[in-house]
């Protein structure tokens, strides 16, 4: 058993099904030759193998693990097609400068897979292989969706479109705030906040993920006291408002009533947290598209995953399973607010959330072209620890169709939160318009707010609160591509 | 009040020139200007009448502020904006739109509840000026 075997794949049938160990290239899972088809599934997978384990073995270990494999040969593989079952391992390159790391290319063929479930798809890849023990650490980079599977999910049940048009906003970033501080608040305190964000001239505000309904605020009256700031805010303003109101509960049954209460009480807009889980994300989507309500998600506890580059899941898979599982908001990094998010990476994450097909762009961490086939675009969400200050970094990096949330940049204004709506929206609107006309808004950014200060008082207010405000911190989660690597 | 829908309405309003400098933008982007208006600002109010057609083939910023001025014209004293249209896949709609006229006083909106079971609350925005019958608000 121990005798040095021949690494190569096994193909005479008897030897290949005696019962025993095989390494995993031995049982055919690492395919050098293999094309991948326009139907089959892609992965990149980052793997860290342990010390002397050979990469490409590792290689064929994970497209192993991640689909039909086992430790040891099993007869009854020979009840299936099984040459067709397994997923191969393609392609392996030493990852740029990281000693010991790979980029791993696996096929999966589209039979492996359940249509329209993200709770299949990702039991499938991620369910099994990342405790492996050969595998000091494994991070799936990257995921190429054929438009075959694609097609089999809904989407986004709004989509930036859509959701422009039943806001009437069009032509500027939307800007929002999360209710602070983070938990205490009563409804109708809450509701205060609320109506003063909302007057005084952001788009939305919301609930923070972990508003749900604790003893100090019963989720019932958060939401009737939100809905009358909303509304009393639309009346003063002649806008379209809303609130992120949070449906995330302990059971699907109590998601449903929450979802139901918002919509009786006319709120254009729901939100969920990512911990609910993809089961509970499709199907409080298909009910937000049976009711016209735009569906926000907050991408709550992702970091325990996302952050460390050697293992774990990236952001950008995530960040597709969410378009494709099919919600309308979500919040994909600010690079230069208090959160986690080098530029070019979170650069990467907007546009899988709202290019209609992503082409590879490896400085941005995009490995796979990925056709969307005209699935909606997902609105991605900026927030944590943004100010106004910023906001000529925010519109270079980001565009406009993006939602910036300025929670405590908003709240915490010295003159007050309406003061502090105003200053953000006449900051957006100024650098917005100077855009247009063709000013050079990263070099003139903070001139043109300043002579916007000059006539509006809460923006030169919030500029002098705010203006040392920086969050210089080396990245964890960078690009391994530098901008002049040449495409292979 | 002032009503603040539109990309600019946070802003002083937009002289002639800055508004030619939008519609420039907006043309070299490869949208078609119309020219829209109305007495009723309810926000849900989406269809304003259309001074002209979407100016598809209209490729000059002088030419889109004139239509805005014949507007102006006949139609001064009610709420005017232009309207960008983006007519690439995947977009096919409104890429850009602001209030390029405004009447002279905005009486705003009035907050109508209606209670139902519960705490619940329907509620309805009402413009004061759609109180008069058109051609007499404002």
């Amino acid at each position: 058993m121990n005798a040095p075997v021949e690494e190569a794949v096994i193909r005479d049938s008897k030897k290949r099904y005696a019962a025993g160990v095989l390494k995993y290239k031995q049982m055919g899972y690492w395919q050098p030759d293999y094309e991948p088809k326009d139907t089959d599934i892609l992965c990149l997978f980052r793997i860290t193998p342990q010390d002397g384990v050979d990469p490409e073995e590792a290689a064929a270990a994970v497209a192993g693990e991640s689909s039909t494999a086992t430790w040891t040969v099993v007869w009854t593989d020979r009840l299936t097609a099984c040459d067709s079952y397994r997923a191969k391992a393609y392609r392996c390159d030493p990852v740029p400068n990281q000693p010991g790391q790979y980029f791993v290319y696996i096929a999966y063929d589209l039979i492996l897979f359940e249509e329209g479930s993200i709770a299949n798809l990702t039991a499938s890849i991620i369910g099994n292989v990342f405790g492996f023990k050969p595998l000091k650490a494994l991070r799936l980079e990257d995921i190429r969706v054929p438009v075959a599977y694609v097609k089999t999910f809904k989407g986004p049940p709004t989509g930036i479109v859509v959701e422009r048009e039943r806001l009437d906003k069009f032509g500027r970033a939307l800007l929002g705030a999360t209710m602070k501080p983070k938990l205490g608040l009563s409804g109708r305190n809450y509701g205060r906040v609320v109506y003063e964000a909302l007057k005084g001239g952001l788009d939305f505000t919301k609930d923070d993920e972990n508003i749900n309904s604790q003893p100090f605020m019963h989720w019932r009256d958060r939401y009737l006291y939100c809905m009358e700031a909303v509304n009393k805010a639309a009346a003063a303003s002649g806008e379209v408002k809303g609130h992120y109101l949070n449906v995330t509960a302990a059971t699907m049954e109590d998601m449903y009533e929450r979802a139901e209460f918002a919509k009786e009480l006319g709120s254009a807009i729901v939100m969920i947290d990512l911990v609910i889980g993809y089961t509970a994300i499709q199907s409080i989507s298909n009910w937000a598209r049976k009711n016209d309500m735009i569906l926000h998600l907050h991408r709550a506890g992702h970091s325990t995953y996302t952050r460390q580059k050697n293992h774990g899941v990236s952001f950008r898979v995530i960040a597709k399973w969410m378009r494709l599982a099919g919600v309308d908001h979500i919040h994909a990094g600010t690079a230069v607010g208090k959160l986690e998010g080098d530029p070019l990476t979170v650069q990467g994450f907007y546009n899988v959330c709202r290019e209609p097909y992503n082409k590879q762009d490896l400085t941005r961490g995009i490995f796979f072209d990925q056709d969307w086939a005209d699935m909606r675009k997902v609105m991605p969400v900026a927030s944590g620890g943004i100010h106004a200050g910023q906001m000529h970094q925010l519109l270079d990096l980001f565009g406009d169709d993006v939602v910036l949330q300025f929670g405590g940049g908003t709240i915490g204004h010295p003159a007050g939160i309406q003061a502090g709506a105003v200053a953000n929206r006449v900051a957006l609107e100024v650098m917005t318009k100077a855009r247009n006309e063709g000013r050079d808004i990263v070099n003139e950014g903070p001139q043109i707010l300043r002579e916007a200060a000059a006539w509006c008082t809460p923006l030169a207010q919030a500029l002098e609160v705010w203006k040392d405000v920086t969050f210089n911190y080396t990245s964890t989660d960078t690009p391994d591509f530098a901008v002049t690597a040449t495409v292979s | 009040m002032r009503l603040t829908q539109g990309t600019f309405s946070f802003l002083p309003d937009l002289t002639d020139a800055e508004i030619h400098a939008q519609v420039e933008y907006g043309l070299r982007k490869g949208w078609a200007w119309s020219v829209e208006y109305t007495d009723d600002p309810h926000p849900r109010n989406t269809y304003w009448e259309m001074w002209c057609l979407p100016m598809f083939d209209l490729h000059d910023a002088a030419g889109v502020l004139y239509e805005v001025n014949s507007c102006r014209k006949a139609q001064g004293a009610n709420y005017i904006r232009l309207v960008a249209f983006d007519a690439t896949r995947g977009v096919e709609s409104i890429q850009l739109a602001f209030i390029v006229n405004r009447p002279k006083v905005e009486p705003g909106f009035a907050l109508e509840r209606r209670e139902s079971s519960g705490r619940r609350i329907r509620y309805a925005l009402q413009p004061h000026a759609t109180r008069q019958p058109e051609g007499a608000r404002y």
